[in-house]
């Protein structure tokens, strides 16, 4: 990764202390906001930036909160994201966010703090084995053993995040080394770094990919997170391709707006709750384009059913994910931008051959008019899909920024909420952490102070996170939480009716606080709106409003998500919403023992 | 194992499960070895012997030695996730035994009286093991060779009042004259 001129430059030489180091190896990588939470192990970091102006502190209410939020500000900006907390619990409640972070590849570099030196191992207060237990937690850790060595696992812990298929990187910091001095060296002292993943595609391996795409009848473009993990530019090629080609694209949940959702070619997001077009084309297409995915089991569905008679070409800048879940036939290990900069230039290039996609597109036609994300709506009832179409209508020509938590709400926002651009959609995928989107959108807003920014919520996500309302409004950040109540865990509700014969076991929640009165003591606007009517008044004024706002939408309590392709099933055999099908039957016994 | 791994079942191939014999050089630093064994009860790998030592102490590498086994699918997702890991700086699959040479050392304590003692001390005779201990009623062979030949030895100590063994794990190189 390029920099720019090391901020710190003027410092090296000078004799400092460990906790100064730190905080001027941040200023060297650029580094404007960090999220955490002081404690006995990481004072003397706090001193150091008591008095400083160049990075931004920003005090979370749990360190899962700090984790969230360097995960939202990551992937908004495409930076790396920054936390600090103390050790034992301090580090502990991290791990949630860095494991969120691990398997949706967000950069991030998570300081925690720890005992000194001579009591590690002796069970000491507030002691925790952080770096045995983010061993499988984080993409890679360190425990700083001297002052000498400190600067320099910072910059490798930096360089590693962002590199290859980013991830966490854990540095733990025994208190003694944050007091102990050495000379300042600077980033330039510290290159070149031995970790240097492969990023440029094996062109052999492009051409032949070419060669199947151009002669494929029924080809289809399937992305990731990779696409928009490569920067803005990736998606501009990915644009250029999808129109050069006229191939149909779909997406993972975490690749939505790459390509953007009024383009002619998209077909919606794939998987479980994906539309009907996208899984239909997915399974009866001949070639296959993954760019950045990496057939995770959301979106495969049934494995040996998966897209039988396709030829797949695989892009990924990690080479694990290539034939890990799906045998292909060309695995390319590459940036996904690198990549599809080289699948266009070589495709213009090819000019002998173009394939003809008029049958394809006009059957893909025949799937889309199927409109499977449809739902009944009501008049006297605020239906969820509706809620959200409204708030889509209504804060599209903003500059808007959508974080979700995770169940219904999440796919309903995945599948009518519209991106047309990447790095706006922030949403847990991998590990599907509850109480992810609220801090997420906090993040957000930190690094995009003048951008709206919006928390579709659920009610018991919501509640996981829901102290970081309180980090909102001290730093004054304007969060939209927008809070789709239906009473329920409505995705284990769902589940439960399709798998446990109806037998809704802990899944209502008694006893939900008064939404609109907690965001009233907690400093926020709190906004109720029960009626469509009301409906569009009510986000109108939670956008117009300068400052923090809850919306307590009190939406249908039993409205399920579909389309659905159920446990153990093949992408051809969803469900829908209005097919009639007996729900308690629609999952067989082995698909019942799934996830 | 049903592999490749997925919440989805697929159905159960009848493809072969190989064994091999993976050397992995390591960056020598505190942790590489649990962040390679964790990683194989994480994905639930097999780990069959596993030996470690540091090899370079100029170039700051430790060489461990995995024996392991799964289908080809598995055997190749197992070599990409150890190449995943930050200090791993090679990963060489000894393919199915077939070009490398590999040894394994065993301790082998066998105690007994008469017949049993003299027919173990024929064998360890026959197997080429040295006689590292010896009391009047017990010895300790060393045996060197592959993982087979010592499985057999110790098979054939079982009844003649085999105590104890201590085993090194497999150690293994390429023939010829490369590098790996």
């Amino acid at each position: 990764m390029s920099k720019a001129k090391d901020k710190t430059e003027h410092l090296i030489g000078n004799e400092m202390s460990g906790a100064e180091i730190l905080v001027n190896a941040l200023k060297a990588e650029g580094v404007d906001t960090i999220f955490g939470y002081p404690g006995g192990a990481v004072l003397p970091i706090y001193d150091a930036l008591y008095g400083q102006n160049d990075i931004e502190h920003v005090l979370v209410r749990h360190e899962q909160g700090a984790s969230h939020m360097a995960e939202g500000y990551a992937r908004s900006t495409g930076k790396c994201g920054v936390v600090l907390v103390t050790s034992g619990p301090g580090a502990t409640n991290a791990v949630t966010g860095i494991v969120d972070a691990l398997l949706d590849s967000i950069p991030m570099v998570c300081f925690t703090g720890q005992v000194p030196t001579h009591l590690i191992g002796t069970d000491a207060f507030q002691e925790c084995d952080t770096t045995g237990i983010t061993r499988s937690a984080a993409k890679h850790n360190y425990l700083v053993k001297s002052v000498e060595e400190l600067e320099g696992i910072i910059h490798e812990a930096f360089h590693i995040a962002t590199s290859g298929r980013p991830g966490p990187v854990v540095i733990d910091v025994p208190k003694d080394i944050q007091f102990k001095k050495t000379t300042y060296k600077g980033y330039e002292a510290h290159l070149p770094f031995d970790y240097n993943p492969q990023t440029e595609p094996f062109m052999p391996a492009i051409e032949m990919a070419i060669d199947l795409l151009a002669n494929a009848k029924k080809p289809i473009i399937y992305t990731g997170g990779g696409i928009i993990n490569a920067g803005v530019k990736a998606s501009e090629y990915l644009r250029e391709f999808v129109k050069e080609t006229n191939f149909p694209i779909t997406s993972t949940l975490m690749g939505l707006g790459a390509y953007p959702a009024s383009g002619d070619n998209w077909l919606g997001m794939l998987g479980m709750h994906g539309s009907y077009e996208a899984n239909l084309a997915m399974h009866d297409c001949d070639v296959m384009l993954c760019i950045g995915a990496r057939f995770d089991d959301r979106v495969t569905g049934r494995l040996d059913a998966f897209s039988p008679n396709s030829k797949k070409i695989h892009i990924d800048i990690e080479p694990s994910s290539i034939n890990k879940n799906v045998r292909v036939d060309i695995g390319i290990v590459a940036d996904a931008g690198i990549a599809t900069k080289a699948l266009l230039k070589a495709w213009s290039k090819n000019k002998s051959k173009r394939p003809k996609l008029d049958d394809w597109w006009k059957q893909i036609n025949v799937w889309r008019e199927r409109k499977s994300f449809g739902y009944r709506n009501q008049d006297d009832l605020i239906i969820p899909q509706y809620a959200i179409e409204r708030l889509y209508e209504l804060t599209k020509d903003k500059k808007t920024y959508i974080t979700t938590e995770v169940g219904l709400h999440q796919m309903w926002a995945a599948q009518h909420y519209h991106f047309e651009e990447p790095h706006r959609w922030m949403t847990s995928g991998g590990l599907g952490t509850m109480g992810y989107g609220l801090p997420a959108a906090i993040g957000v807003q930190m690094a995009h102070k003048d951008a709206l920014v919006i928390d579709i919520a659920g009610d018991a996500s919501v509640q996981m996170t829901m102290q970081e309302m309180s980090c909102a409004v001290q730093y004054n950040l304007p969060v939209k939480i927008f809070i789709l109540n239906n009473e329920w865990m409505g995705m284990v509700r769902q589940w439960q009716q399709l798998l446990h014969g109806e037998r809704y076991s802990h899944s209502y929640s008694h006893s939900l606080p008064d939404f609109v009165k907690m965001a009233e003591a907690f400093g926020c606007l709190g906004l109720r709106c029960d009626k469509p009517s009301e409906l569009d008044e009510t986000i109108q004024k939670m956008i117009d409003y300068n400052g923090p706002v809850l919306v307590d939408c009190r939406v249908s309590k039993i409205e399920n998500c579909f389309p659905m392709i159920p446990s153990g099933a093949a992408h051809n055999e969803m469900l829908l919403g209005d097919d009639g099908r007996d729900l308690g039957t629609a999952i067989d016994d082995k698909g019942k023992q799934l996830v | 194992m049903s592999q490749p791994n997925s919440a989805y079942f697929i159905p159960d191939t009848t493809e072969a499960i190989k064994r091999t014999t993976l050397a992995v050089v390591v960056k020598n630093e505190p942790g590489v070895l649990g962040r390679v064994v964790g990683l194989f009860s994480a994905r639930g790998y097999n780990i069959e012997s596993l030996t470690v030592a540091e090899t370079d102490h100029e170039a700051h590498t430790s060489r461990i030695t995995i024996v392991t086994s799964g289908t080809q699918a598995t055997l190749d997702q197992i070599k990409a996730q150890i190449a995943r890991i930050v200090p791993v700086k090679r990963v060489n699959d000894f393919n199915g035994d077939e070009d490398v040479v590999s040894r394994e050392l065993a301790l082998i304590k066998v105690a007994g009286k008469g017949d049993d003692r003299v027919e173990s001390l024929r064998l360890a005779d026959a197997f080429k093991a040295k006689i590292m201990d010896a009391g009047l009623d017990s010895f300790t062979f060393e045996l060197t060779g592959s993982s087979k030949k010592l499985d057999d030895f110790i098979k054939l100590m079982k009844p003649l009042g085999l105590v104890e063994v201590s085993r090194t794990g497999v150690a293994a190189i390429r023939r010829g004259n490369e590098k790996v």
